[in-house]
């Protein structure tokens, strides 16, 4: 970086010397200095990008928000600046956690919460346990990796709807293997409807989820320098003790960044409890974004989805923001 | 020098395109014009087996109509589980099919969002006037009082559908005409593996078509003369009751029913596992599913007491499929041409043959076809003790409050829960609660 810097400085503030002096020549007209250019450059290159962002992302988000100000239902969809202005009606709604639909929210809220912190913690335990196995060198390795990762590469539609088959309750493969083959239950058992839906949706989503964490982790490993190992073992360390001393310090920065993701993905996945469900989700697996989802097409009013949207946003930006201030103040004295 | 000014120029056009082209492809919003005089797009509803089958009975249908108007039609059967809302969000943008098929019961919900061409006296008179089709078709068409959304394209009632060869085993000699006597009869098959009853226990609005009709006998309607909901009536309360107590109390539903929603209730029928299901024109989906016509038998759906009719006699809603024309087409005069085709006396007759359905046009039940035993009930069923379900602009909404939590109290039922009076009550309470103001 400061040899790329020192020469920044170093340049001469108009074009090369070959062209100033044939410059005589042109006819002179303001130009921006040659410094100014090469510095828009990269700004230059990334307007496309923050256009399309701006387009795909940010105006629909800011629409959202505009909608969730708004009575937007049935009689006002077809020209949406009719709708009118109901202030915070729609937040106060959303938030009257003594009414029914504040309630539901609420529960629904919780619901997630749980299945994300479950969710996000097995496929990080799984996905951990399997890439360290995988560090070492076997017959099969190859083999073994490119099965770990199938879930990952299946379409997300094609897999949830296998699962909901394989947990049909009078002729799924979960019963006739828990039942039937290893006798652990009567084999009766309902998993799409009732409480054990949350235990099939967790289900799904580890499965769906850990080989994510098991890749991001395997290439974390690569990174860590066999030597380190090498000394530990000279040193007395035991297989544990190099887990906690290196293995998982040295991951940190990549596991700082793969909670993270998992969180938000498993925290706003809409995909498979709609799948899994359709379009009614069982109370127990009452996921958030499908909840909204209902709650806007039970009533029509997508004025009260957006509030309820904007609420989730604002929720997860808060999350977002205080986990990479809490992490950031604990690697800046390690770096320095 | 050069690559970096080529560079800057390549990035700038990019983005300048980029803009452009998201920024294109809406269209001014309004009403109907005739700018493309040569093609339609139709959205068809799924009313065979398969998305398929639909396709290969609809497409030599539209041909026919392409060679007599020169008018080509790009067909697409939209499965039930997404019509609603592709529909609402045709409705949302302004971009949408030319001609679509909606549930007859959604008809004011859509009716309220404008998104739909009225059907005045001078749009019916181009497709040869009101009075050919049926009244209580044209009933379900929208609110009372306005000028329809939609026109009558095919009628559906409910029926008794019985499997002759487990009546028989059960020694039961006629289908049951009560509901008491559907108990009793449950009774003597609910044995052994076999089952007397099927149900889409988690499938919302099917389990709306079956309490629509249990409240009504009970003297209750889901909304008032002003629109309101009123789901926690005590008729209401205990016709989704006696509903959900064929699993619960009288178990002669089976408890897997609670998570059916996707017709297994008539695959389990066909396959000789369950005796009786209560269903809308079935003959063409036992057919699919391997099941010979003479192996099944049909027969109104049962009352409390007496023989259907009116008023609390009601055995059935009146169901079926509407034409609708979007309102934002740009083919207005293609449009209309294409539904009057659609409900031409002879079309009808070929459709309606196709998908076993009733035909909503008087002059098309002329056909013999229209007088087998399955026909004949389901039409006399249509004309005597059929009522629409409530045309109320928040119809869909209480389809989907209400019958979601039928929906749980079938899972209730299926946990091994208690279902009662109170449980139910509150169950619809809390439906009703999540309504819209109106």
């Amino acid at each position: 970086m400061t040899a790329t810097t020192t020469a920044d400085r170093q340049a001469p503030p108009h074009d090369g010397g070959g062209r100033a002096d044939s410059g005589q020549a042109r006819p002179k007209r303001p130009r921006l200095p040659g410094r100014l250019r090469r510095i828009s450059l990269p700004y230059l290159l990334l307007l496309p990008a923050l256009l399309l962002e701006l387009l795909v992302h940010l105006v629909p988000m800011v629409i959202g928000i505009v909608m969730s100000f708004k009575e937007l239902t049935q009689f006002f969809i077809r020209d949406w600046g009719t709708a009118p202005w109901s202030g915070l009606d729609n937040y106060r709604v959303s938030i009257d956690f003594d009414a029914p639909i504040g309630q539901a929210l609420l529960h629904s809220f919780f619901v997630t919460c749980a299945f994300t912190v479950l969710s996000v913690g097995l496929c990080w335990l799984i996905g951990t346990v399997a890439a360290v196995y995988m560090q070492e060198n076997f017959k099969g390795r190859g083999l073994l990796r490119a099965v770990f990762l199938t879930p990952y590469a299946l379409p997300v539609y094609a897999a949830v709807i296998t699962w909901a088959f394989m947990f049909q309750r009078d002729n799924g493969l979960v019963n006739h293997v828990l039942g039937d083959q290893l006798g652990l239950t009567d084999g009766q058992t309902f998993w799409l409807i009732g409480d054990n839906s949350f235990v099939a949706l967790l289900t799904v989503s580890v499965w769906k989820g850990w080989p994510f964490a098991f890749l991001i982790i395997m290439a974390g490993l690569q990174n860590i320098p066999r030597e380190l190992y090498e000394a530990a073992a000279i040193d007395g360390a035991g297989i544990w003790q190099q887990i906690r001393r290196i293995t998982l310090p040295s991951l940190r920065p990549v596991n700082q960044v793969l909670v993270l993701v998992l969180f938000l993905w498993t925290f706003n996945d809409f995909n498979t409890p709609y799948v899994l469900f359709g379009k009614s989700a069982p109370e127990a697996a009452d996921l958030i974004s499908i909840h909204i989802y209902q709650s806007s097409f039970v009533t029509w009013n997508f004025g009260t989805g957006s509030a309820m949207s904007v609420l989730l946003l604002l929720f997860l930006l808060l999350v977002t923001a205080v986990y990479l201030v809490l992490t950031s103040r604990g690697r800046k004295p390690a770096d320095g | 020098m050069l690559r970096l000014r080529a560079a800057a120029v390549i990035a700038t056009v990019t983005a300048l395109s980029a803009t452009a082209t998201a920024c294109g492809g809406g269209t001014s919003s309004g009403g109907g014009s005739n700018d493309s005089p040569k093609t339609l797009t139709y959205w068809a509803s799924n009313q065979g087996p398969s998305v398929e089958a639909d396709k290969k009975i609809l497409t030599p249908e539209l041909k026919k109509f392409e060679k007599q108007t020169g008018i080509k039609v790009k067909l697409e059967v939209v499965p039930w589980s997404d019509l609603l809302n592709r529909i609402l969000a045709a409705a949302t943008s302004g971009q949408g099919p030319d001609v679509l098929n909606i549930g007859n019961t959604w008809s004011s919900s859509l009716q309220a969002t404008g998104a739909l061409l009225p059907w005045d006296a001078e749009q019916y008179g181009k497709i040869g006037g009101k009075d050919r089709f049926a009244a209580s078709a044209v009933a379900s068409t929208g609110a009372p009082g306005k000028d329809p959304a939609a026109v009558p394209l095919y009628s559906m009632g409910f029926a008794l559908y019985y499997n002759k060869q487990m009546f028989k085993d059960a020694g039961i000699s006629k289908p049951p005409a009560t509901w008491d006597e559907l108990v009793a009869d449950g009774k003597k098959i609910s044995k052994d593996g076999k089952w007397a009853l099927g149900a889409e226990g988690s499938n919302p609005v099917e389990n709306i078509h079956q309490t629509f009709v249990l409240a009504k006998q009970h003297g209750a309607d889901f909304f008032d003369a002003k629109g309101n909901p009123t789901f926690t009536s005590p008729g209401a309360v205990a016709g989704v009751k006696q509903y959900v107590d064929f699993m619960a109390k009288d178990k002669i539903i089976a408890p897997g029913n609670a998570e059916y929603s996707q017709n297994q209730s008539l695959e389990d029928f066909a396959k000789n596992k369950t005796a009786m299901v209560l269903w809308q024109n079935a003959s063409t989906t036992f057919k699919a599913h391997g099941m010979k016509d003479s192996d099944w038998g049909v027969a109104p759906v049962p009352v409390a007491s007496g023989a259907p009719g009116a008023g609390k006699q009601i055995n059935s809603m009146v169901a079926g499929i509407n034409i609708a024309v979007f309102k934002n087409t740009k083919n207005l005069n293609g449009a209309t041409d294409f539904v009057k085709f659609m409900t031409s006396t002879e079309e009808q007759k070929v459709l309606c043959k196709a998908y076993a359905n009733i035909p909503p046009v008087k002059a098309a039940l002329s056909d013999p076809f229209f007088s087998r035993p399955e026909a004949t009930v389901l039409k006399n069923t249509l004309l005597t003790s059929a009522a629409p379900l409530p045309q109320v602009p928040n119809e869909s909404q209480y389809e989907t409050s209400v019958g979601t939590a039928i929906k749980g109290l079938f899972a209730d039922v299926a946990a091994g829960r208690q279902v009662t009076t109170e449980s139910v009550k509150a169950a619809l309470t809390k439906a009703q609660q999540q309504m819209p103001k109106s």
